[in-house]
């Protein structure tokens, strides 16, 4: 499979404080590759050398095959970037500023004119046309960032945090278009911190704390790392079990308990949740819910960065 | 194979310049308080020194138009990425393939433009409320572009320090700007001042491109007209090669 991004090494260093340490990973052509880091983990950082914002310290990467840094208006040809935070020309209307990225990609006039508004149709910003970009809310301003990155016809699209903080229609529609230009063939570098987002949108999950990456993988194999966090939840009705008698059952690491329901931490849920309706069953225990529940891409993430093991939140 | 590239890597940058032009004309430049600025500043602070005193119109208009080119190419440019960057719109120019020298070469021409415009709007005022006269238009038309090129990449220049706001910017402009002014021959001729003024006169594009004005509207000038060009030829080189090193530098550290 062709790599969209190569990298290597990279590095970069603030003072003393190493932000990024080494980092090594590729993603790959058409996928959706998401990069999960707690708060100073080293994203933002890590694209802005990739999109040629800042420099590294050591190490490269490549974009399509171009040096960041020997090729960088090369490898910045093939890219677009949507920041957390809406930098678009706040005094330029709506259509000056997807005008202005579009030239500055070099996009044909015609190209232009006819991309932008097929996207200000589909981004439902077709009204505000010739509005200055002033009088557009959050919500719309990142609309207006993902048009002006994507008039731009990028083959690698990197969005760092795009739905942070907006309102729900606009966050499903930006992820909506994204995941159709996917379909296309547009590779995507996602930053985010909602977990849901990742778990939906990414193909494969890097996780980076503090400058190093964790772990890479799919989300499925990523949660099936820490499968002895899947627990069986169980709830009696007034009669319940020993916890003793709970934790003798076979396969059992761990239990939590609170009242009447009992978390059963295991490797094998489904062994252990026959073990439980078979102890109830002797014992003469009534049972009002009983579920079994696979570990989430949070817990998941909470488990491979620091924060999660100081005990921290996202 | 590589050269066609290599044209065609040129040609883009070159576009993405005409491009920062464009944008800087709408953002920055083309604003009333901007133009007013532009045409009464230099015309207010001149008649300030001339009032009273005994000028000729061919000493007046000369040095108010060298005023006018000073003050408009030089005026919006230190500005320009200092806003961008507390914008942050900055940071999406330089993730574009455009490079560093092509967004600084957009902000040198938007300079440009803009003095050349301002400072013909001061030639036609001196021409049309005085009797002065231009007795070698190209020589004129010269001055005025040449001294336009030098002010704007000066400006440029002084838009390197990666300064928290516009307002430190505007400061550090003014105290290099406003010395520069008084030792270049604008309010006095060079061989009038001071032994230390003419000492410092030398370093000042703006008296190179005062004395192409002077020249232009029939007046002695201290520096030779050759001299004045090599010299705004020169000074516009340095500038421009040092504010891309440094606003690369600058970028580098993201800062």
């Amino acid at each position: 499979m062709k790599k969209a991004i190569e990298v290597k090494g990279l590095t970069r260093k603030f003072g003393h404080l190493v932000a990024v340490d080494h980092l090594e990973f590729a993603v790959y052509q058409g996928e959706v590759f998401g990069f999960l880091g707690p708060n100073g983990a080293g994203k933002t950082t890590t694209v802005r050398m990739l999109t040629g914002v800042i420099d590294p310290t050591e190490g490269t990467a490549a974009i399509q095959g171009h040096d960041i840094q020997k090729a960088s208006l090369l490898s910045r040809s093939h890219i677009a970037v949507v920041p957390e935070e809406a930098n678009v020309y706040l005094d330029l209307t709506v259509w000056q500023n997807l005008m202005l990225m579009a030239e500055l990609h070099s996009i044909a006039r015609h190209q232009r004119i006819q991309e932008a508004d097929r996207l200000l149709d589909t981004l439902g910003l077709a009204q505000k046309k010739k509005q200055k970009a002033r009088a557009l809310s959050k919500g719309l301003r990142q609309r207006l960032m993902l048009c002006a990155a994507l008039v731009t016809d990028p083959e690698i699209l990197f969005l760092d945090e795009p739905t942070s903080g907006l309102d729900v229609q606009s966050a499903n529609l930006i992820r909506q278009i994204v995941a159709d230009r996917n379909r296309n063939g547009l590779t995507v570098f996602l930053t985010t911190h909602n977990m849901i987002e990742a778990n939906d949108m990414c193909s494969r999950i890097g996780i980076i704390d503090k400058g190093h990456i964790a772990v890479i993988d799919t989300p499925e194999k990523l949660r099936s790392t820490i499968n002895f966090r899947q627990y069986v939840e169980v709830r009696f009705s007034s009669m319940a079990p020993d916890h003793n008698e709970l934790e003798a059952l076979a396969d059992v690491l761990e239990i939590d308990s609170e009242n009447s329901t009992f978390r059963l931490y295991t490797k094998i849920p489904g062994k252990v949740a026959t073990d439980v309706v078979r102890l109830a069953d002797t014992k003469g225990f009534n049972i009002i819910h009983l579920s079994i529940r696979k570990p989430s891409l949070e817990e998941v993430f909470l488990h491979f960065t620091s924060k999660g093991k100081e005990g921290g939140t996202l | 194979m590589t050269v066609h590239r290599e044209a065609q890597m040129l040609r883009r940058q070159i576009h993405g310049s005409i491009v920062i032009l464009k944008k800087n004309a709408r953002l920055y430049y083309l604003k009333p308080p901007v133009l007013i600025f532009g045409i009464l500043f230099p015309v207010f602070f001149f008649l300030a020194f001339k009032m009273g005193r005994p000028i000729a119109a061919e000493d007046f208009v000369p040095g108010m138009v060298a005023m006018a080119l000073w003050f408009t190419a030089s005026a919006v440019g230190p500005l320009v990425t200092p806003w961008e960057r507390g914008a942050k719109t900055y940071e999406r120019l330089i993730s574009t393939p455009v490079s560093v020298p092509a967004i600084l070469l957009g902000d040198v021409m938007s300079g440009l433009v803009f003095g050349v415009c301002l400072s013909i709007v001061s030639v036609l005022i001196g021409l049309v409320l005085t009797d002065a006269s231009i007795t070698n238009t190209p020589l004129l038309l010269a001055g005025i572009m040449m001294g336009a090129l030098n002010f704007a990449s000066l400006g440029v220049l002084l838009a390197s320090p990666p300064a928290s706001g516009p307002s430190n910017i505007m400061l550090l402009s003014n105290l290099i700007r406003l010395p520069l002014l008084f030792v270049s021959g604008i309010f006095m001729p060079i061989g009038q001042m001071p032994a230390w003024a003419q000492w410092i006169a030398p370093l000042s594009p703006l008296s190179y491109a005062g004395a192409l004005i002077q020249s232009a509207f029939g007046r002695s000038a201290f520096f030779p007209v050759w001299l004045s060009l090599l010299m705004l030829v020169l000074f516009t080189l340095i500038f421009f090669m040092v504010s891309c090193k440094f606003h690369n530098m600058w970028r580098a550290k993201g800062l």
